[in-house]
């Protein structure tokens, strides 16, 4: 019997796997990919031998910024990034947090220099074992990495 | 950016804490010097300071400086809606040295990255006030003759206590025993604890005073500070939880030194001021001294 594909090949882009099921829809709205042209392909609660249920996002034609890549490291680490040209994986990105992250997320204090000027938010990544904390170079504060608020 | 700025006391090493104390007693020994002479210092107090205003000014003065700044936000630009980025720029194009009290936290460390002149943090928020904490360091030195191996029992406010958070990373240098005495509200937060597990630092904790320091070396009162609290109910509930009474005094050790940031409220009555374990007064006066040390560290 002919195997089919339950989710269409990509010919040109970026395949982003192992997303776990509870996580597609905010992967969704932290790449903005509501508003996003491109042709989109989005599957979830698919089986996965390594996680048990998984989704996966297709983007046609667009490669990640590495702002974007530190956004996906925040919420699904596990994740897997695959680049894909002329239907050949020729990538696959692991995701990596760095040592620092600019921007992409917002401080969890409300007297932050960062949530009340013009500031660009920097944080420290903390790794330490299986838990990873992010501190505001400005307030100081630390905060779960689970718990951060991204922008 | 100028690197010289002193915007934490996790910016100083041991050795550098070490250097401003011992330098601190110099001018403690001879206060007034014209190593200044030609220097602007601005202090920009965009939030009330009594003390940290005045004992900064003062040594710039008393050491031949001259003082350019506010000492409320309400008439400065801020109050037009000048960003921090664009007082900075000006201000640092008049001074050779910006001191500030901002209310937002991370707003001193914001103010070194973009300011060419060394920034003093006298305060940011509930965040650091590293000025405080060396004269605190100093004030225990002077009357413990050491800073290694005390027990240092932290009294009051202890979640929105920047004076007590600074401390306690600067102590962990030293070896210190800590006992946290404060309400289930006001609880040292965990973040300190883990530093302290980290360092190899004992400590325990407690909600009553009584005479619960009776091992203590130091006793570090605090008052509960209204304006940190974003829940003013929670604030009723806690504000006149513990008064350090004389009576409470009799069985400490002959060498406990009692020390408070100040201002004090209701934390520690007045019939304590008289009893020679009280060091609050005199340790304010060390701020003097321990600011020529950090002013003249920051312009060297």
């Amino acid at each position: 019997m002919e195997k089919k594909l339950k989710v269409a090949a990509l010919k040109d882009g970026t395949v982003i796997d192992h997303i776990p099921s509870d996580k597609l829809f905010k992967v969704v709205h932290i790449l903005h990919l509501d508003s996003c042209l491109n042709q989109i392909t989005l599957a979830n609660n698919l089986e996965s031998k390594k996680i048990g249920s998984k989704g996966i996002v297709k983007i046609a034609d667009r490669a990640l910024a590495e702002n974007e890549t530190n956004k996906l490291a925040l919420i699904c680490p596990d994740a897997k990034i695959n680049i894909i040209r002329n239907f050949e994986v020729v990538e696959k990105r692991p995701l990596v947090l760095p040592d620092e992250i600019r921007e992409i997320v917002q401080c969890a204090n409300p007297n932050c220099i960062t949530n009340n000027q013009p500031v660009q938010t920097r944080f420290f990544v903390l790794k330490e074992a299986a838990n990873t904390h992010l501190k505001c170079r400005y307030c100081e504060r630390e905060v779960k990495v689970e718990e951060v608020k991204i922008k | 950016m100028s690197k010289n700025s002193l915007v934490s006391i996790s910016d100083y090493s041991k050795d550098e804490i070490l250097s401003i104390l011992d330098s601190a007693a110099n001018f403690e020994a001879n206060p007034n010097r014209k190593t200044l002479d030609g220097k602007v210092i601005a202090t920009l107090f965009f939030e009330p300071s009594t003390r940290t205003r005045l004992s900064f000014e003062t040594a710039v003065i008393r050491l031949g400086g001259s003082i350019i700044g506010f000492s409320d936000a309400a008439t400065s630009s801020s109050s037009k809606g000048e960003t921090l980025n664009d007082t900075i720029h000006m201000v640092s194009s008049y001074a050779d040295a910006i001191v500030m009290r901002h209310p937002l936290e991370g707003a001193a460390r914001y103010a070194a990255e973009i300011s060419p002149v060394p920034i003093i943090n006298a305060g940011d928020g509930a965040n650091q006030h590293p000025s405080q904490t060396l004269l605190d360091l100093y004030s225990i030195l002077k009357t413990q003759g050491t800073l290694e191996n005390l027990n240092i029992c932290l009294v009051g406010d202890l979640k929105y206590g920047r004076t007590v958070h600074s401390l306690l990373m600067a102590m962990s240098h030293f070896n210190p025993t800590f006992k946290f005495i404060a309400p289930d509200e006001l609880k040292m937060p965990d973040e300190y604890k883990v530093f302290c597990k980290k360092h190899g630092i004992n400590y325990t904790e407690s909600t009553e005073l009584n005479d619960n320091f009776n091992d203590a070396d130091i006793l570090y009162m605090t008052r509960v500070q209204k304006e940190r609290f974003q829940d003013l109910m929670e604030y009723e509930r806690v504000k006149n939880v513990y008064t350090l009474k004389n009576e409470m005094l009799v069985h400490s050790k002959p060498n406990l030194r009692i020390l408070h940031p100040l201002p004090r409220v209701t934390e520690i009555d007045p019939d304590v001021d008289t009893n020679e374990k009280a060091y609050y007064f005199k340790q304010a006066q060390n701020g003097l001294y321990v600011r020529q040390a950090i002013v003249s560290k920051v312009l060297r």
